[in-house]
């Protein structure tokens, strides 16, 4: 727990509760990236260079610009009226948050004891990674390139089937 | 004496950094090679904005800038001069922070990039295991910033460019990062200080640079048209497209920020070119063996240089894409090409050595791109437009 990484979950943490709590969508969704990329940085402090720099490629290379071009598509990017903010279900919403952390936080805590006291973070270099995922995680590998073909092909015949509408 | 030519700027940084204490020998090196980096490069651009001026002015049939200093050689220090003075115009209804920030976020994330460009034997900023990946990270960060400049901007042509420039760069990522997959398929390492190792070999006088094999050509052809086009250059200046929507993304902007987005494109320029000679063209290794006693830091510039002549030849010469086909082709040819190419390659690998590897994968390559080029030119997708949404 050094300065750099108080400085970076601080980042992190106030891109997240910006992202929940500004007005204006567009707003919202580069707060957003700024937690991604606080994520990437507390990544690459734990020496994970391999995820880290994934971070930052898929999730501010293009999971920020899907959502990004969704809201420029969909809302024109209007800013709400104030009392339009609060869903009518923020109670049952702020219940299903709380338990949800409250399962992960016992989970964690259940597993900290376990865990063997390892003050040195194993070094592990990309190839190994790769090789892993060929080898010993490979069907994990194929099955979620299978579910994103199937979502690749899905999205095209949904794209697909409206032009044909069109004519 | 060569050798210590070759190493210069090394030995030069160890005899500045022995002047102080031990304890901060370290972080003044770092400070010393980032200084050099950050000016190392707008002079590099301000030499290439000269060449592409005079170049497209030679190819134009005129005389480009011939005003200030003798053949107007000093025509970049004017412009550096005038975008300082100019006033600085943010639009009343823009975004202001956002508008002030993407500038700042574009230029940044280009210059990330070189920390991980090995410039020279011994001259790279930080070794990393996964510096390839560390530099698409940062080219893939950029997207977001002209997203910002659009958006603030409040203007319909800003963020028209915008949208432009984003759906190409997610287009022509997928392809760039494809066809330099090939070559950490062939080094097994993601390193691009092992990169440019392993091709720094000659047998009979010639280099072993990936682009003289049938996978490397034909990464290497992929990877110039997805370096074109994410850096948006002509004939894929959608985004910027004067004679359609002013300037694109940047239309709102004046004085310095302008310069910055200016700025950020070449240096963006000098990273893809920089690192397109480092995958295909052996990096700072020489072309010949007999010429390996030239400094390895001439042959990385000499290579990012001719590539941007390049750039400007092609700018010079081709006419600006349609949006269609844009996107047929970085879809429907790149694409398949360079998954093609990925087979290709492991072929070669499991082929051995011998003629026979050299003729199959050759032939593979040639075939494929002959009778896709031929379908697609049946089917018309390169024909006229046809208008889904205004019908």
């Amino acid at each position: 727990m050094s300065f750099a990484f108080y400085v970076v979950a601080a980042l992190t943490l106030a891109g997240g509760l910006a992202a929940v709590l500004l007005k204006n969508l567009v707003h919202c969704a580069l707060a957003l990236t700024v937690a991604f990329a606080g994520l990437a940085l507390l990544f690459l402090q734990l020496d994970a260079q391999f995820v880290g720099f994934a971070q930052i490629l898929v999730y501010i290379g293009a999971v920020a610009i899907l959502v990004v071009f969704a809201i420029l598509l969909t809302r024109a990017s209007e800013t709400p009226k104030s009392s339009e903010i609060f869903s009518r279900t923020w109670l049952a919403g702020l219940a299903l948050a709380a338990a949800v952390f409250a399962v992960m936080g016992w989970a964690v805590l259940q597993a900290a004891p376990g865990l063997p006291h390892v003050i040195a973070a194993p070094t592990v270099t990309v190839q190994e990674i790769g090789a892993a995922l060929m080898g010993r995680y490979v069907l994990p590998l194929e099955i979620v390139a299978l579910l994103l073909t199937a979502a690749l092909i899905g999205a095209v015949i949904v794209a697909m089937h409206e032009k044909e509408g069109a004519r | 004496m060569l050798e210590k030519a070759d190493q210069i700027f090394v030995l030069l940084l160890h005899w500045l950094v022995g002047f102080l204490p031990a304890g901060w020998q370290h972080g003044a090196g770092v400070v010393l090679c980032v200084a050099t980096i950050v000016l190392l490069y707008p002079a590099l651009f301000a030499i290439a904005v000269l060449l592409e001026r005079k170049g497209l002015g030679r190819m134009q049939n005129r005389y480009g800038p011939n005003r200030v200093g003798l053949f107007g050689i000093l025509q970049p220090v004017a412009d550096g001069i005038k975008s300082l003075t100019k006033e600085d115009i943010v639009p009343y209804k823009a975004d202001a922070l956002v508008h002030f920030m993407a500038p700042l976020v574009l230029v940044v994330a280009v210059f990330m990039g070189f920390a991980v460009m090995p410039m020279g034997r011994n001259m790279v900023l930080v070794d990393m295991d996964a510096s390839l990946l560390f530099f698409f990270a940062m080219g893939a960060s950029t997207e977001l910033s002209i997203f910002m400049a659009g958006w603030s901007s409040r203007n319909k042509y800003s963020l028209l460019g915008a949208m432009r420039a984003m759906a190409q760069m997610i287009s022509y990522e997928v392809p760039l990062l494809l066809s330099s997959v090939v070559i950490v398929m062939m080094t097994g390492s993601l390193s691009l200080v092992k990169i440019v190792e392993a091709q720094n070999h000659y047998s009979w006088g010639l280099p072993h640079w990936y682009v003289f094999t049938p996978w490397g050509f034909a990464g290497f052809v992929m990877f110039v048209i997805a370096s074109m086009a994410e850096t948006n250059r002509s004939p894929f200046d959608l985004p910027e497209g004067e004679s359609e929507i002013v300037a694109g993304y940047f239309t709102e902007y004046s004085g310095f920020k302008f310069a910055l987005f200016f700025l950020g494109e070449y240096v963006g320029m000098f990273g893809i070119s920089g690192l397109g000679a480092t995958l295909f063209l052996g990096g700072w290794s020489a072309p010949f063996a007999f010429l390996s006693w030239v400094p390895s830091w001439i042959w990385f510039f000499a290579k990012v240089m001719a590539w941007i002549c390049f750039f400007i030849w092609v700018r010079g010469t081709l006419p600006r894409l349609r949006q269609d086909q844009l996107m047929n082709f970085a879809w429907k040819f790149v694409l398949p090409m360079t998954l093609v190419n990925l087979m290709v390659a492991a072929l070669w690998r499991f082929m051995g050595e011998g003629l026979l590897r050299w003729v199959v994968c050759s032939a593979i390559v040639v075939v494929v791109y002959a009778v896709m080029g031929r379908v697609e030119m049946r089917r018309g997708r390169l024909g006229p437009r046809s208008y889904r949404y205004a019908e």
